[in-house]
């Protein structure tokens, strides 16, 4: 009892010091259903492979359901969804550069298959 | 009465919502996240930098992969397990996958508790996150020795790619340190949260400035970085 008593002393005090700053503060339950999906949407990313399911349809549930999970995280978890589109874009925009860095190196990595097979025969 | 003598209290009513907040968020020549403390800003800022290190290590290995002549080992064959008289593929892996998405859930529970000055539940989730992690670190320990032991190494293994024990080792101990980092982390904020550190303003490590309960948030920003990795690690080099 008195313990909470020091509680109720000490939050107008730190709620003072630092005003600019908003907590995030949300329901239980939405964590809850946000792990259930995450949950699910594993089972689901299981199950391709346990099924065995094969070349486009495999690739596209996989990268479906990774970025379904990676949304999630990111949006509920790490309370994206809540802040302002100045961190938002900060922190979200420039990782989509890196999908140039693939790119190039897609080209290149044929280019070395190419060499590899031209200049080195089927298998080294 | 602190909203007159405290004016910024009133600040958060004048910013203007969507694009054109964004614009006069990074135009207004002052502090550019206006309602997220500098420790928060700085975790993020760190994430996305940890990000283009995992960026670069699943583009090295999609390189590896595509440009080599020798097949990949299967995946889903070379992570099955023997259960029960029969191979379960990836079975270890997707076990991984649950403790991991499980240790997050907690964190979030933990933020929230956290916010609630309810020190008990924080601190006891916190240890729970903390050990699934622990369990997770296992695992993984785990499946080292076992592909080790089955002659998996960084220069070759039985089954094809030489390259796949180097992206293998390097790809999956690079997030098994950053889990062990984590966990760590977890633990000396729970005995702080626990022993009342954030309520009477004790100072202390790292910064040596009086902490508040948004350290388990950051924290919690960290850990669920981690499951994030894990997600694309999983997708890419697991199930691909």
């Amino acid at each position: 009892m008195a313990e909470t008593t020091a509680h109720t002393d000490t939050i107008p005090q730190a709620a003072s010091q630092a005003p600019a700053q908003e907590h995030q503060q949300h329901p239980i339950g939405l964590y809850l259903v946000v792990w259930l999906l995450l949950f699910v949407l594993s089972t689901f990313s299981y199950l391709v492979d346990y099924v065995g399911l094969q070349g486009y349809l495999r690739w596209s549930l996989i990268l479906i359901f990774m970025l379904l999970k990676a949304g999630l995280i990111v949006a509920i978890f790490m309370h994206m969804a809540w802040e302002r589109l100045a961190l938002i874009y900060a922190i979200l925009l420039p990782p989509l550069l890196v999908l140039v860095f693939v790119a190039l190196m897609v080209s290149e990595s044929h280019y070395v298959l190419l060499s590899r097979l031209t200049f080195f025969g089927a298998a080294p | 009465m602190s909203a007159e003598t405290h004016p910024s209290v009133r600040e958060p009513l004048r910013r203007p919502a969507g694009l054109a907040g964004f614009a006069s968020d990074w135009a207004s020549d002052q502090r550019t996240f206006k309602n997220v403390s500098w420790g928060k800003a700085m975790m993020w800022i760190f994430l996305l930098s940890d990000t283009f290190v995992f960026g670069c290590f699943l583009i090295a290995y999609m390189s590896a992969r595509m440009s080599t002549a020798v097949p990949w080992p299967n995946p889903s064959e070379v992570f099955a397990l023997h259960i029960g008289g029969a191979d379960v593929p990836l079975i270890l892996i997707a076990i991984m996958t649950f403790v991991l998405i499980t240790s997050s859930g907690t964190m979030a529970m933990a933020v929230n508790y956290g916010y609630r000055h309810d020190r008990k539940k924080t601190a006891l989730l916190m240890v729970i996150t903390a050990l699934f992690g622990a369990t997770f670190v296992g695992m993984q320990a785990f499946e080292w020795t076992k592909l080790i032991t089955e002659g998996v190494r960084p220069w070759g293994n039985p089954w094809g790619a030489p390259q796949f024990g180097s992206t293998f080792f390097m790809i999956t101990g690079f997030h098994g340190t950053h889990v062990t980092i984590g966990v760590i982390f977890l633990l000396i904020i729970a005995r702080k949260v626990w022993r009342g550190d954030f309520e009477t303003g004790k100072r202390g490590f790292f910064t040596s400035r009086k902490g508040q309960y948004e350290i388990v948030e950051i924290t919690g920003l960290y850990w669920h970085f981690v499951d994030l990795v894990w997600v694309f690690i999983f997708a890419f080099f697991y199930l691909w």
